[in-house]
Order: structure tokens, then C-alpha cells, then sequence
């Protein structure tokens, strides 16, 4: 019995190799959707500004017209201010991004974009979790790109790198404004 | 040139390590003085190589030679020279060769300094030593040379991330990687006791000024990793749960628990076990540190080389390591002799309750970081990261027990110990305590019962390390001097450590309770007021610095008729294009006043900036106290009984004579 306990450890061991291992192989960035070619699912959101209700918010059905990308993120997420300079240049460059605050305080999150400034169109707090839910988020940051019809095109688990936008979403967004 | 030198010397140590790994073990087998002489003058050799081909990198960045490729991309002629010299460790391939070359110094030490201990057991840690050098020079010299050269030559190179030109990000990772790699050692230490089947009292006392040499450094390294990032990141937070951050907490946890098992081991013999597996995992954990970090597989802020090949060796090396260590104590561990039992209440099980405590705590830091990779191999449309609630839900409950046991342990006596006799020792500082927590709660209110509860368990560390001292100083015949100045080393470090342990807590306490925050747009002669701090905004200028442009704003703050002017600046570093703020901070005992700028922007009231004001009470006692720690293990690891040696058996062989056969 005693003699189990000693080999415990390396029996351990060798199952959290064994996912490490597996962690490797998988791509961070890749992931399907279930909402790749289906319309965004809806949403009514509040804004995140100190007035009553939280001001101006987010609704999904404002997302027609045009293509524009919708980045979920939090001020607790650690990857949401490396990915921050990305979105104030796709922002800069004339593409719309709008953004839902996860599980996160509006205070939070007004504090994080006075820190590191505000490229957002438009701006739901989404403090329950719930759009989130129904969006199939499963961490921060994640950007959906949804086109003119308000249908999702594409989704971006974690940051948005320069390469990611200038190799894959860009083309993308340019592609969707030339659609009908 | 200098470059080939350096490269060359990073192939010689490489060799040298290969022999080192070989020789000593085999000598330690067959007995053969000789060949365990070799790991001492091989370790020594080492060093010395390694050391110069480090010091080439660090020249090569001295003179901003860009015909090396890691020097173009990570240094830039506009960076003052500490910085340059600095961005030498601030990159992946440096880094490791600031690894390797501190392994081989620990190395080099334990051939030094190693004259006390057992000449089988020093040959077997230096081979043990070198094998772990062979797999990290290797995994420099080939998935990450230093010295390789670029052609064409760029007349400038690319900036080091502006976040990290620093004093403290200086010190920072040398610090982390004196304590990761010091852990190497004990691991060494393990597996050598596991070869030579004896974890006996003078094993563990060999091993114990290493554990501490290891600790001391990564305890200073996390304490100012956290300081770091509560005055550079600009958030006014101090402990983010980071994978990263999770990454250092682990070893310095598990290195926490093995220094005080080490102690049972050391005065009872018993515990030998428990010992080895903790040096087992304290440097397993440092390597999964490094794995984080390189791999890739967690997203995180400080993830600066992403690379899944580097990965892979660097798993490999985690299975060789720790899979090998654990295998061998599946194997050996049971036969290990036993020490002399001991009572249910005994310091012994109070130090082992501590460890499983410890354990515990590891455990629930370890899932909260890997929950994400270990949820993705089972289903793999799930990608979730563990936020801080979990760790204040599952955490906070489980070190509670641990920091009132650390009071009550020092109390209790070795072997066996009687509940009554503990209950008339803890009676006065358990009725202090409560009417500390009593009074606390009166006077912050029922409300912050939470805040009230942490301030007394600090207050109770703090006593409970003071009592240490008292019962030392006042004996049966009163206060005497000469029990002052007999007092170990090792005594007065577990106070201040002890001690550094409560006022972290009470800093912790107070800034999750009390802290207060403002965000909003300031024009020049406003005033705004966060909790008891208020700050009038006197203007904001254009200024230009040695390798950045800045926005900075000037301000007072007032608190309780206290005046003092503070300095806020937003710098955007010109060749980057990269931004970041510069808080300005009034320090003072009782807590800091927190003043940082952000964008420039519109409200009601027109065209103004934004600005941060926090106030974050009593947050320097959760610096003060890692400092406190780190000099209650400096303190210990200067403990005479050290360097005297344990009492031994001479080996039967003096280290120049070769047996006649």
C-alpha cells in the first residue's frame, strides 16, 4: 500500500505530460465556430458610461449596413492591452470595431479604456455573461467579423496580431464591403 | 569577433558539461577519488566559459553591434547603455544564456563550497548538476543561438519593449532566475540522496543553505516583479494571477514548503520523503516557468518568445527531468530509512500540516493555470481562461489555516507536545489578538469584518514572531543578555520572516478593503478627491526625453493637511511607436497616493485630460513584508551551523588517494 503512494507522483506526472503534450499541438489560434455563416445572435446591451442605465449600449441589430467587427474583451483579461494597439489601427484605418465588456464592471472597464484609449464605435456591457454565452465566447479577447447582412464571417480567438489583421481580417473586411 | 568567441566558448562549456555529466557519477560508482575530483575542477571550468561567452553577449550589446542578429532586434543606438546592457537577459536567447550561465555558478559553488560534504554525494549533484547544464546548453546552441549573425547589417536596431527599459525590470528576471535555477540544486540534491539511497539529518543540512539560496532571490525577485508592475503597468494593481506571475508563486510556495520540511528532516530525520519530493517539484515547477513563458500554450503579457518548436524541447526536457526524478522515486523513495516518530501534536506534524497547506495552495494555483490547457485536450471547443475570483474563492479559505498555524508552530515542542500546555502558552496572544479584532471591527464598522479579520491575522504573524524573540530572551531566570546574543542566525530569520509573512498580509488586507479609485477628465486647476485624497491638476506640458516624447501634467496632492506635488507623464517612445504611462506616486508609510494621466479627451465641461487617481492604503507593507522575508532567509542562510558542517563519518578515501587495488 505504502509502495502506491511513492509511484503516485509519477503517475501524475505523466498525465499532465501527456496534455502539455497536447496543449502543443494545438494551434491557440484556431477554433471553430458554430456561428461561422449565421446571423449574430441578439442582444440588447446597456453602455458602460456612469449615467443611469449606463448610457448608449449595444444592440445586435445594429449591425447591418456595413461590415464591422465586434471585439469582446475585459479590463481583467491580460491579453486585452497587447491586442489594444491593433484595434486603435484597424480603427484608424476606417474599419468599424464595436465591443462588448465581459464580466466586467463598467467602472473597469471605463477605466481601462481611459488608460489605454477608446477605438470603439460602440460600446455593450455585458456584466451577467450571458450575450457572451450565446455568442459561444469562451475567454477574452475574441472579435467576430460580421458582415453587411449582420451575419458572422469569421472568429478570432485571443489578441489580434498586426499579421492576423494585415494577413486574414483585412482582406476579409475588404472582401465584405465589395459584397453585395 | 567577439561573437565567434562567445559562440565557441557556449560549445566548449558544452563539452565540458558532457564530461562533467559522465564522470563524477561513475567515479561516485566505482569509487575513484579521481574522477570525482573531475566534477569539482569541470563545474569550476564551466563557470568560467560560460561567464565569458555571456560577457561577450553583454559586450556585443555594449557597443550596439548590429551585425548580430539578436543585438539588431532587440536594442536600438536611441537607448541609454544600462538599458542596452540590460536588453541582454530582456530576450529569449539571452535569457537562456543568463540561465545556463547562473546553473553553472550554483554549479561552481557547490564545488567551492561543498569541502564539508560527502565526496560520493558532491560528485553524484554535480553530475546530476551538469546533466540539467547539457540539456539547457544544448537547447541554446541549437533552437536558440545567441551569436548569430545578420546579414545585411542594419545601421540601427529594433527597440526593446518600452514597457521594459526599467531599473526594475532590470534586477527583475536575474532575480527570478537566481531563485528558478538555485532550485536546480536541491533538485540535484534529491536525486543524488535517491542514487545513494540516504536522505539522513547531514543530507538535509547540506541541502538547506541551498534551498535558502535559492529562495531568498526568487522571494526579491517576485516582490519586485510585483512592484514592478504596480508602478509601470499603470493599473495601481499589485498581483494579477498572471500565468506568469502563477509561474514564479509555484516554486516559491513549494520551495516555501521544502525549506521547512528540510528542517524536520535536518534536526529528527523523519520527513526525508517528503523533502526529496518537494525538491523534486520546486525545480519542476521553475521548469514549467519556462515552459509557459516559451511555449506559448497561455496567452499572457509577458509571453515575449512564441515559439511551439522551443516548446517541445522544452517539454522534453520536463519529462527527462522530472519524469526520471519521479521514476527513481517511485523506486527508491520507500526503501529510504525512516527518522524517529513523532506525535500527533508536534512541531513535526504542525510542519507537516504546513506542508500539505502549502501543497494544497500550489495545487489550486497550478489548476487555475492550467485548467485551460487541460479543459482544451477534453473538449476542444473550449478555450476558457481562470480569472481572480477563483483565486479569491479557493485560495483565500486555504491560507487562512495556514497563517495561524505558522504562529502556533514555532510554539509547539519537537517530538511530542501536550494540548494543554499549548492552550496556557497561546492563551495571551489569542486574547490579544481578539481584542485586537474586536477593537478593529468597532472601529471600521460590521461592514468590514473581512478587512478586520485580515489586519488581526497580520497582527497576529507579527506577535506571534515577536513572541519567538521572548521566549528565546526570557528564560526561567528572566530576561538575559547572553540568551540576546546567543540567539541564532536561523531564530531571528524565522522572525522576520514570520514577521514579513504578517505585514504582507495586512497590506493585502487593507488595499483589497479600503483602496479608492477616480477616473475622470481634468483641466488645469481642478480638484478632485479620491477617499482622503485630494488632488488639484496645476497643468500639462510637451517634453522631450532621451528616446521618447511625453505628455506631462503636474499636480498637488493634499491629504490631511499634507501637501505634496506629484508628476504624471504619457510617453511614446519615437522608433516603436509603443506607449506607456508614468505614475507619479507619493509614498508614505501609511499609504500611497497614486496620480496617472491617460488620453486626452472630451467632456461636459470641454476639452480636458483623463486622469487616475487612486489611494492605496498600507500597500508598500505588501513589499515591506517580501522584503522582510527575503532578509529573514538571507538571515538564516548566514546561521554558523552551516558552515561548521554536520558531524559525519569521514569517507574512507581522502580525496587525493586512489585506492591500491
Amino acid at each position: 500500500m505504502k509502495r502506491v503512494l511513492f509511484i503516485l507522483p509519477v503517475i501524475a506526472f505523466a498525465g499532465l505530460a501527456a496534455f502539455l503534450g497536447f496543449g502543443l499541438t494545438q494551434d491557440p489560434k484556431e477554433l471553430p465556430s458554430q456561428l461561422i455563416d449565421r446571423p449574430l445572435p441578439e442582444f440588447v446591451l446597456p453602455g458602460i458610461t456612469d449615467a443611469p442605465g449606463g448610457g448608449p449600449g449595444l444592440a445586435s441589430a445594429s449591425f447591418k449596413g456595413e461590415p464591422r467587427l465586434l471585439n469582446v474583451w475585459a479590463s481583467w483579461c491580460a491579453a486585452c492591452p497587447q491586442e489594444h494597439p491593433v484595434l486603435e489601427r484597424i480603427a484608424a484605418e476606417g474599419f468599424p470595431v464595436y465591443g462588448i465588456a465581459w464580466k466586467d464592471k463598467p467602472e473597469d472597464s471605463r477605466a481601462f479604456l481611459a488608460r489605454y484609449g477608446d477605438p470603439y464605435s460602440g460600446m455593450g456591457s455585458d456584466f451577467p455573461g450571458r450575450t457572451a454565452i450565446d455568442l459561444g465566447v469562451t475567454g477574452a479577447p475574441e472579435t467576430f467579423v460580421v458582415d453587411k447582412k449582420g451575419r458572422v464571417r469569421f472568429k478570432q480567438i485571443g489578441p489580434i496580431s498586426p499579421e492576423v489583421w494585415e494577413g486574414q481580417i483585412r482582406p476579409l473586411m475588404q472582401k465584405l464591403r465589395a459584397e453585395a | 569577433m567577439l561573437a565567434e568567441i562567445g559562440h565557441f566558448a557556449l560549445i566548449l562549456t558544452l563539452l565540458v558539461a558532457i564530461a562533467q555529466a559522465a564522470l563524477p557519477m561513475l567515479g561516485a560508482i566505482r569509487g575513484d577519488a579521481a574522477l570525482m575530483a573531475f566534477g569539482r575542477s569541470a563545474a569550476a571550468l564551466q563557470a568560467l566559459l560560460i561567464a565569458i561567452s555571456f560577457g561577450c553577449l553583454m559586450t556585443l550589446f555594449g557597443q550596439a553591434d548590429f551585425s548580430v542578429k539578436l543585438v539588431a532586434n532587440h536594442s536600438a543606438l536611441s537607448q541609454p547603455l544600462p538599458y542596452r546592457l540590460a536588453a541582454t537577459w530582456g530576450n529569449h536567447e539571452g535569457s537562456m544564456l543568463l540561465w545556463v550561465l547562473v546553473l553553472s555558478i550554483y554549479g561552481a559553488g557547490i564545488a567551492r563550497f561543498g569541502d564539508n560534504l560527502r565526496v560520493t554525494l558532491q560528485a553524484r549533484i554535480l553530475s546530476v548538476q551538469a546533466m540539467i547544464s547539457v540539456a539547457f546548453l544544448a537547447f541554446a546552441l541549437f533552437t536558440s543561438n545567441p551569436f548569430e549573425r545578420l546579414f545585411p547589417v542594419p545601421l540601427d536596431g529594433a527597440e526593446l519593449n518600452p514597457l521594459l527599459q526599467d531599473p526594475g525590470l532590470v534586477f527583475h528576471p536575474p532575480l527570478l532566475y537566481l531563485g528558478y535555477v538555485g532550485f536546480s540544486v536541491t533538485f540535484s540534491f534529491a536525486v543524488a540522496a535517491l542514487l545513494e539511497g540516504r536522505a539522513d539529518p547531514a543530507w538535509a543540512r547540506w541541502m538547506r543553505p541551498w534551498v535558502l539560496a535559492a529562495w531568498v532571490p526568487l522571494t526579491c525577485g517576485i516582490t519586485l516583479g510585483s512592484f514592478w508592475a504596480y508602478y509601470e503597468l499603470g493599473w495601481g494593481g499589485w498581483w494579477f494571477w498572471d500565468p506568469v506571475e502563477n509561474a514564479s508563486f509555484m516554486p516559491w510556495l513549494i520551495g516555501t514548503a521544502l525549506l521547512h520540511s528540510a528542517i524536520v528532516t535536518e534536526k529528527r530525520g523523519s520527513l526525508a520523503g517528503w523533502t526529496i519530493l518537494l525538491a523534486i517539484l520546486a525545480f519542476s515547477l521553475s521548469l514549467i516557468g519556462t515552459f509557459l513563458v516559451r511555449s506559448g500554450i497561455l496567452t499572457s503579457v509577458h509571453a515575449f518568445a512564441v515559439d511551439p518548436e522551443r516548446g517541445v524541447f522544452i517539454l522534453a526536457m520536463i519529462i527527462g527531468a522530472t519524469g526520471t526524478a519521479l521514476a527513481l522515486f517511485a523506486a527508491r523513495a520507500p526503501m529510504l530509512r525512516s527518522g524517529a516518530l513523532f506525535g500527533s501534536i508536534s512541531r513535526e506534524s504542525g510542519l507537516t500540516f504546513n506542508n500539505l497547506l502549502l501543497m494544497a495552495l500550489t495545487a489550486v494555483v497550478f489548476l487555475g493555470t492550467f485548467y485551460p490547457v487541460i479543459m482544451e485536450a477534453v473538449s476542444p471547443t473550449n478555450k476558457i481562461s481562470v480569472g481572480p475570483p477563483y483565486y479569491n474563492l479557493v485560495f483565500v479559505p486555504l491560507v487562512a489555516p495556514l497563517l495561524i498555524l505558522v504562529t502556533i508552530g514555532p510554539m509547539l515542542s519537537w517530538k511530542r507536545d501536550d494540548l494543554a500546555v499549548l492552550g496556557k502558552k497561546l492563551l495571551v496572544p489569542v486574547a490579544a489578538i481578539a481584542a485586537l479584532l474586536a477593537g478593529l471591527t468597532l472601529w471600521l464598522g460590521a461592514a468590514q469584518v473581512v478587512a478586520a479579520l485580515g489586519l488581526a491575522l497580520g497582527g497576529w504573524l507579527v506577535l506571534g514572531a515577536v513572541l519567538v524573540l521572548v521566549r528565546r530572551w526570557w528564560s526561567a531566570g528572566g530576561f538575559s543578555w547572553r540568551l540576546v546574543r546567543t540567539t541564532p542566525a536561523a531564530t531571528v530569520g524565522l522572525v522576520l520572516a514570520h514577521a514579513g509573512l504578517g505585514f504582507t498580509t495586512a497590506g493585502i488586507a487593507t488595499m483589497t478593503s479600503f483602496a479608492a479609485e477616480k477616473i475622470l477628465v481634468m483641466r488645469p486647476g481642478e480638484t478632485a478627491v479620491a477617499g482622503p485624497v485630494s488632488v488639484t491638476m496645476l497643468g500639462a506640458e510637451e517634453v522631450d526625453g532621451a528616446n521618447y516624447r511625453a505628455l506631462r501634467a503636474r499636480f498637488t496632492v493634499s491629504q490631511n493637511g499634507n501637501e505634496r506635488a506629484l508628476v504624471s507623464e504619457r510617453r511614446i517612445y519615437t522608433v516603436s511607436g509603443s506607449q506607456t504611462t508614468e505614475a507619479g506616486i507619493g509614498v508614505s508609510p501609511l499609504g500611497n497616493q497614486y496620480v496617472a494621466i491617460g488620453d486626452v479627451q472630451q467632456d461636459a465641461r470641454g476639452q480636458g485630460l483623463v486622469v487616475r487617481i487612486y489611494w492605496h492604503p498600507l500597500v508598500g507593507w505588501i513589499w515591506f513584508g517580501g522584503l522582510l522575508m527575503a532578509m529573514g532567509g538571507a538571515a538564516s542562510l548566514a546561521d554558523r551551523r552551516f558552515r561548521i558542517g554536520a558531524p559525519q563519518v569521514r569517507s574512507p578515501l581522502a580525496p587525493n588517494l586512489v585506492p591500491a587495488e
